[in-house]
């Protein structure tokens, strides 16, 4: 049976009072400051991540400026310390966090035909107390004072083991910053995952059973639980940190019996989650974008809500993986070495079956299937020199070297980054009513291709020539010159495609043609709303019987629904209709 | 292109290999790092192997199935595929089996290197990293130095592998030669251990490899395998009590009513701190500032007048001496050979 979706009438009331007078800018302000609303808090947790994305990516250039040649003294190691811890801390909780949750929440009520998230005001403080931690974070600028009081930015490094953090090694507050704005941005962090899930549980419209639920909002679920079980430890560990700096527990602190490792395994039951957390969200846009390039249903829905399900778990029991050199014992290690690598099984299942759904397809090369394509690609590299630092004994050899440095940017860039552009081709029209300029994006996307690729393929050579991460300068006789060289020169190109970006989003905003509510001719509910959606989201509430209702609407005579009951079915080649 | 990626790049290193690069990680020159490299031989070929393909599938889908404008179905929707579980199970099943092979692999050269039986005759080190110096005492010879650790080389008729005991006294640090073996952490109120046997002889270079504080890129090691005849000689002198030359009296003098008594030990002296490096034979060293710069009356003079000339961050203290001190106490440290 075809749905019933009311489209006309969906896009119907555009915003009222537009042309009637022109709001004063306090009231805009006032507007978004006390907004419940989940788009416009979406809107603001991207519009802030994308302020630090800047910042911390001119944190990395200044970064790679220092390290182009050896013994440079462009920026003081106390600085260039500091550089590092802010520009990981940043990246991670101020840039990655917030801009994938802003797209869950503007994305997960449209996409599950809602009119907003299930807690709106838990939403708002969410978000604001997320921000007032990145802000803290870099109040430090001002107010701390680094290791021996140089320098104040933190400087222990983004996973800041212990005992560096003791007040005997880091006198001052810069490191209360750190652990203080972490602590803030778990709580925002947590709330924002509680509400996601509740929305998801509770909130989708008439007829979508768990089985119908976009793949989108499924893999938000499997983050979104996934932040639970991981921001506690954080929280958890971050307290035990202040009461070791202020209140003479000992924790951490080595000199009186307390636990280096200790702090290790709190940070990375934390740490090696948050990698699934952020990697997620760019696999369930990718699960939302390729199938409507290549004009086909995702292949293998339930493996592909299985595989997810299967990381969330084994990704909870893979965290000390980043502690082979610590000492663990052979029996340990050998443990994690197992963990890891099953995890790429499931891993490996959803790059086939998006693979198997580009086979067959028409696949269309807009800008948002190009960088999706390009993320199939870096991910696969990324998931392969995964697969060989989970060798623990190459993992004693690359552990903690620029080899390190190369995979995770290969993830967290080439994987996550080059999916989040993707997302903002195709739903900037969504969001704003207009479309980004094509021909700038292809300029943009080939740039960073370009730019990507020169820094951070030959950014795995000199870790396999033996050099360490976080070193500010190096010696010239080890041969890590030359590349060094082209790791920062790529640096630059990819930051000339990002200007490039955000010139494009801004000129767009006001010259881009007019979107219309469904531009790419897609399948998802966000779709069945004018763009941008009014406040209230759906004039009338949605009912759905298949995956894809928008494609049950433009084809009645042959829907989904139809096809459903389980994987297996083929559907033949339409003929076209006179 | 620079799409080849990493294992163009691993293949133009191995052929530079022996040459250039001393931390190649790919120019093992003994048994622990043999062995990880001939796993990483295996490791890269799986998964350049599996590169391959999938980059194959990728490259023949995107050519493959790319939108035709001008076709004469261009209007219409591909036929729509929504799975099977065959094809499913295939590529569930095949990538467990290869996980299994390099689990399987991984597992032996673990209990390979860190179950290794130790020969009696070993030579035992103990390790002591210290923010941005590292402190090499070797219990069985009586002999403490810093920063340039000599060993036996280990012939595989006669193995002579050096064991390392190793702690911190400060914060978490990381001993890294890549050519000998792959890195262990020194995490202060635990006890790492790992070994080495150099086959040839000659100088291996590594460095600190866990992030350290302020100077964790000058904290550098200097691995020194020597002939079994260098190796006695060279105990055999840092054995020797410190030298007492009478020309630099006025140098020892300095020295000995300074502060640097606090933190140095000179045997027989009243030096006897514990903070910084022993300085008993300094004058031995190639390098001082652990590795920073050439152990000359130059750079010695310039470092006692101020750590921070190449070592910003160093924890000892500018020593405000004069000019004349300062020749002195260097002439003095020069003359502990």
């Amino acid at each position: 049976m075809a749905t019933h979706i009311p489209l006309d009438e969906m896009h119907a009331p555009q915003q009222m009072g537009e042309e009637t007078h022109r709001k004063l800018w306090l009231e805009v302000l006032h507007d978004w400051v006390t907004t419940v609303d989940h788009k416009k808090i979406g809107l603001m947790y991207i519009g802030y991540a994308l302020f630090f994305l800047v910042v911390a990516g001119f944190e990395a250039l200044l970064m790679r400026i220092q390290l182009a040649v050896p013994n440079n003294s462009f920026v003081s190691p106390e600085v260039f310390n500091g550089l590092f811890t802010m520009h990981g801390t940043t990246m991670v909780f101020f840039v990655g966090m917030p801009i994938l949750f802003g797209f869950g929440n503007y994305l997960i009520p449209l996409m599950i035909g809602a009119r907003d998230m299930a807690f709106p005001r838990l939403n708002a403080f969410s978000f604001w107390i997320s921000a007032f931690g990145g802000f803290l974070l870099y109040y430090s600028y001002i107010g701390g004072s680094g290791l021996y009081g140089a320098g104040s930015a933190p400087d222990v490094g983004w996973f800041a083991y212990a005992p560096l953090t003791a007040r005997v090694f880091s006198p001052g507050h810069s490191t209360d910053y750190w652990t203080l704005s972490l602590l803030l941005t778990g709580i925002g962090t947590i709330g924002t995952a509680l509400n996601i899930v509740a929305t998801i549980i509770s909130m989708r419209c008439p007829g979508m059973t768990m089985s119908r639920l976009p793949l989108l909002p499924w893999l938000y679920l499997v983050t979104s639980g996934l932040t639970f079980v991981a921001v506690g430890p954080l929280t958890a560990a971050q307290i035990m940190l202040m009461l070791d700096r202020y209140l003479g527990s000992h924790f951490f602190d080595t000199q009186a019996g307390g636990s280096a490792v200790l702090w290790m395994h709190f940070f990375w039951i934390f740490g090696h989650p948050e990698v699934y957390i952020l990697v997620l969200p760019a696999f369930a846009f990718a699960n939302e974008i390729i199938p409507v390039f290549s004009r086909k249903a995702i292949f293998g829905y339930p493996a592909m809500v299985a595989a997810s399900v299967g990381i969330g778990f084994v990704s909870l029991s893979v965290w000390a993986h980043h502690m082979f050199t610590v000492g663990l014992g052979p029996a340990e290690n050998t443990f994690f070495v197992l963990a890891t690598m099953a995890i790429s099984v499931p891993t490996g299942i959803k790059i086939f079956n998006w693979l198997a759904t580009l086979w067959g397809g028409k696949i269309q090369f807009t800008v948002a299937m190009m960088f999706a394509i390009g993320f199939l690609f870096q991910f696969l590299i990324a998931g392969l020199t995964g697969i060989m630092l989970s060798v623990a004994p190459f993992d004693w050899q690359l552990g903690n070297s620029y080899f390190v440095v190369a995979h995770f940017h290969y993830v967290l860039v080439g994987a996550i980054l080059f999916m989040l552009f993707s997302a903002f081709y195709y739903w900037y029209p969504k969001i704003t009513g207009h479309m980004l300029s094509e021909k700038l994006g292809k300029w943009h996307f080939w740039l960073f291709v370009i730019g990507f690729h020169l820094t951070f393929d030959f950014m795995h050579v000199p870790g396999l020539l033996g050099m360490p991460r976080r070193i500010y300068t190096y010696e010239a006789d080890r041969g890590w010159m030359i590349w060094n060289m082209i790791i920062s020169s790529g640096a630059v190109v990819q930051a000339v495609a990002t200007l490039l970006f955000v010139y494009n989003m801004v000129i767009s905003y006001f010259k881009g043609p007019l979107a219309g509510p469904d531009p790419w001719d897609a399948w998802t509910l966000e779709w069945a709303t004018s763009s941008p959606p009014p406040s209230y989201n759906f004039a009338e509430t949605p009912e759905v019987s298949s995956r894809r209702p928008l494609w049950d609407l433009k084809h009645p005579d042959d829907p989904d629904s139809d096809y459903e009951s389980g994987p297996g079915h083929r559907r033949q080649a339409k003929e076209k209709s006179a | 292109m620079f799409l080849s990626q990493g294992w163009c790049g691993i293949a133009a290193i191995m052929s530079s290999a022996s040459g250039a690069d001393p931390t190649n990680i790919f120019a093992p020159a003994g048994t622990p790092a043999n062995s990880i490299f001939s796993l990483s031989m295996l490791v890269l070929s799986v998964t350049g192997a599996i590169f391959l393909v999938v980059t194959g599938i990728l490259i023949y889908v995107i050519v493959r199935y790319r939108m035709r404008r001008n076709s004469p179905d261009a209007d219409q929707e591909p036929p729509q595929i929504y799975g099977s579980n065959q094809i499913e199970l295939s590529w569930t099943v095949i990538p467990i089996l290869i996980v299994v092979m390099l689990f399987l692999a991984t597992t032996r050269v673990i209990y390979t290197t860190e179950h290794a039986a130790q020969p009696k005759d070993a030579l035992q080190v103990t390790v002591v990293a210290h923010q941005f110096w590292w402190e090499y005492r070797y219990p069985t010879l009586g002999i403490v130095t810093a920063n340039e650790l000599h060993v036996p080389i280990s012939d595989p008729k006669h193995p002579m592998p050096t064991y390392l005991t190793m702690s911190s006294a400060d914060v978490d640090h990381s001993f890294w030669v890549p050519r000998l073996a792959g890195k262990m952490d020194l995490i202060p109120n635990q006890v790492n251990t790992m070994w080495i046997d150099p086959q040839t002889s000659g100088l291996y270079l590594g460095q600190c490899a866990q992030y350290c504080g302020v100077q964790h890129a000058k904290m550098l090691i200097r691995v020194y395998a020597d002939t079994p005849q260098e190796f006695a000689a060279w105990v055999a002198r840092q054995q020797q009590p410190a030298a007492n030359d009478p020309a630099v009296a006025e140098g020892r003098n300095v020295f000995m009513h300074n502060a640097c008594i606090s933190c140095h030990t000179i045997t027989g002296t009243v030096a006897t701190g514990r903070f910084g490096p022993d300085l008993t034979h300094v004058g031995s060293r190639d390098t001082i500032a652990s590795g920073s710069v050439p152990n000359n009356p130059a750079n010695l003079r310039r470092f006692i007048q101020d750590p921070a000339n190449f070592k910003p961050g160093a924890l000892m203290p500018p020593m405000h001496l004069n000019s004349h001190d300062l020749d002195a106490v260097t002439a003095y440290l020069t003359s502990l050979k």
